[in-house]
């Protein structure tokens, strides 16, 4: 059957919003390229494929698996493991699965605030009894079971091997579509694939590169949220005092958001050689930052320069927006189970 | 009878100012807590702070980054970076649950080797008064499910001021 001799494709979602699959979606009528070239085998959200199917595919069954979403329970681990044995192929697909993205942002607290934000204190529930999801339950049939919930959000990588890692969130459609290119000649037309543990459809330096905006020299006096101020267009949002990660991300994207007036997020992660985009966006937000000098009394410049970060809201949060479960700490220390309550302006609501 | 908890300190010395005040400390056999390691950068502006985060996470219970007074930077105001980094990354880390005497920022010119000495001597005993910090045992254990840190990984307080 020449049905079966085409190279397979899964797709597979774990702790992510669904906007990875939509983007694949996006690249319009070439899904129908991607249709003819593969046979997909798995992809809960467009074919009606069970867990089933999967584990009786034999062991490197499909070619290329797209993994998306971060690891964020035991059924996500638990599907890690299966497609990475059942995949030739395994990319951590966006932005979740290569570095955590806005899920991992939950270790900046506890897994029990988590629930309690969830399912407790919250205006617009409704659970009077206060009940929360229990990982067992007891029925007269026999017990049932959810998949338990972690601490700690992670990576795709920080559970089973990776091969190529595809950045953004969600990945723009031309750049999905290029690394589609890339496997397929590889599978059909025997070309090399890229080295192992490549970042693909990214490129090679930071989101200012490609961005049209006007930049000068920065001087920043105060920081402000983006609802703050109307940014003048046309020019640099750093310079204009609001956070773009710009300096610290790498492009790929079009530098898309800063040319709309929203500073970038840094979905597409740290550059080459960087380990933590977070520190690397705080250490380029101290050199822009222009209150103090060396002929200041000691105390008079800490002052000032306080009074000017104290105007940057959440830091952690900002900095580690897409990173949180890559970067070098991960998640936040907490004492006895009680979360460790960030410090000032944790809203963090301006994406 | 427990061992007296030896904090591990790794020391950002810059080059003109607060590594030579190092030296003077050793030539002057002025007696300081031997808990810092220092490493010697060309100056306090060079440290990156994923240098801070990256000792703190390989097993470092505090940092101390040092350099020269401001206004008297080899740079001339490579130190006022390092001050706006450190500012910022103070209040990071208090985010990330990690108490503000683990990272510090000390100014000692090179004729102050008393004035680094001393520095060290208090960061050591504030840090020895905190616990060990060890992020990957103790945060990142199982899962990150791992239990919560207890009370008893950090040494008692009177155990520290009796010893």
């Amino acid at each position: 059957m020449s049905e079966n001799e085409k190279p397979k494709f899964a797709m597979y979602w774990a702790a992510s919003c669904g906007g990875c699959e939509i983007a694949v979606l996006n690249i319009g009528e070439k899904i129908l390229d991607v249709d003819a070239v593969f046979d997909i085998v798995f992809w809960p959200v467009a074919t009606d494929f069970k867990y089933k199917d999967v584990h009786d595919f034999p062991d490197g069954y499909i070619d290329l698996c797209l993994f998306n979403g971060a690891i964020r329970n035991s059924e996500n681990e638990e599907m890690a493991h299966l497609l990475r044995q059942k995949s030739k192929v395994m990319v951590a697909f966006g932005s979740c699965a290569y570095e955590g993205c806005i899920p991992a942002l939950s270790n900046l607290t506890t897994k029990e605030a988590t629930l309690n934000t969830v399912f407790l204190d919250n205006l617009t529930l409704d659970n009077p009894e206060g009940v929360l999801p229990q990982e067992t339950f007891q029925v007269e049939e026999g017990d049932l079971t959810i998949p338990s919930f972690y601490h700690t959000v992670k990576s795709l990588d920080q559970v089973v091997p990776v091969d190529y890692y595809v950045p953004g969130c969600p990945p723009e459609p031309h750049q999905i579509w290029a690394v589609l290119e890339v496997v397929v000649n590889a599978l059909v037309h025997g070309a090399d694939l890229p080295p192992s543990g490549a970042i693909v459809g990214a490129g090679n330096v930071a989101v200012c590169e490609e961005c049209p905006l006007e930049k000068n020299v920065k001087k920043i006096k105060q920081f402000y949220r983006p609802y703050d101020i109307v940014p003048e267009p046309n020019l640099c949002l750093l310079e204009q005092g609001l956070i773009c990660m710009g300096p610290a991300t790498r492009n790929g994207c079009g530098a898309l958001c800063p040319q709309v007036g929203m500073g970038c997020r840094g979905c597409y992660g740290p550059l080459d050689g960087v380990e933590d985009q977070g520190a690397k966006m705080l250490s380029a937000i101290a050199s822009v930052v222009d209150v103090g000098a060396a002929g200041e009394e000691e105390a008079e410049l800490n002052r000032k320069i306080e009074a000017a970060m104290n105007t940057l809201a959440d830091p952690a949060g900002t900095f580690y927006r897409f990173s949180m479960a890559h970067s070098l700490l991960k998640r936040v220390r907490t004492t006895n189970g009680s979360s460790q309550k960030a410090s000032k302006g944790n809203s963090g609501n301006d994406r | 009878m427990n061992e007296q908890f030896e904090p591990v300190i790794v020391g950002f010395l810059c080059n003109w100012c607060s590594y030579r005040a190092a030296d003077l400390a050793g030539t002057a056999r002025i007696h300081y807590a031997p808990n810092m390691r220092a490493i010697r950068v060309m100056c306090s502006g060079r440290v990156d702070p994923q240098f801070v985060l990256k000792a703190l996470i390989e097993g470092a219970d505090g940092v101390m980054i040092a350099g020269c007074h401001p206004g008297e930077c080899h740079y001339v105001d490579g130190n006022i970076k390092t001050l706006r980094r450190f500012i910022l990354l103070k209040r990071l880390l208090s985010q990330f649950g990690i108490e503000e005497e683990r990272v510090q920022l000390v100014w000692a010119s090179a004729s102050e080797g008393n004035i680094l000495a001393e520095a060290v001597d208090r960061m050591t005993e504030q840090v020895r008064s905190l616990g060990p910090l060890r992020w990957r045992e103790t945060v990142l254990s199982a899962n990150g499910d791992g239990p919560p840190i207890s009370f008893e990984t950090a040494p008692q307080s009177e155990e520290v001021e009796n010893v």
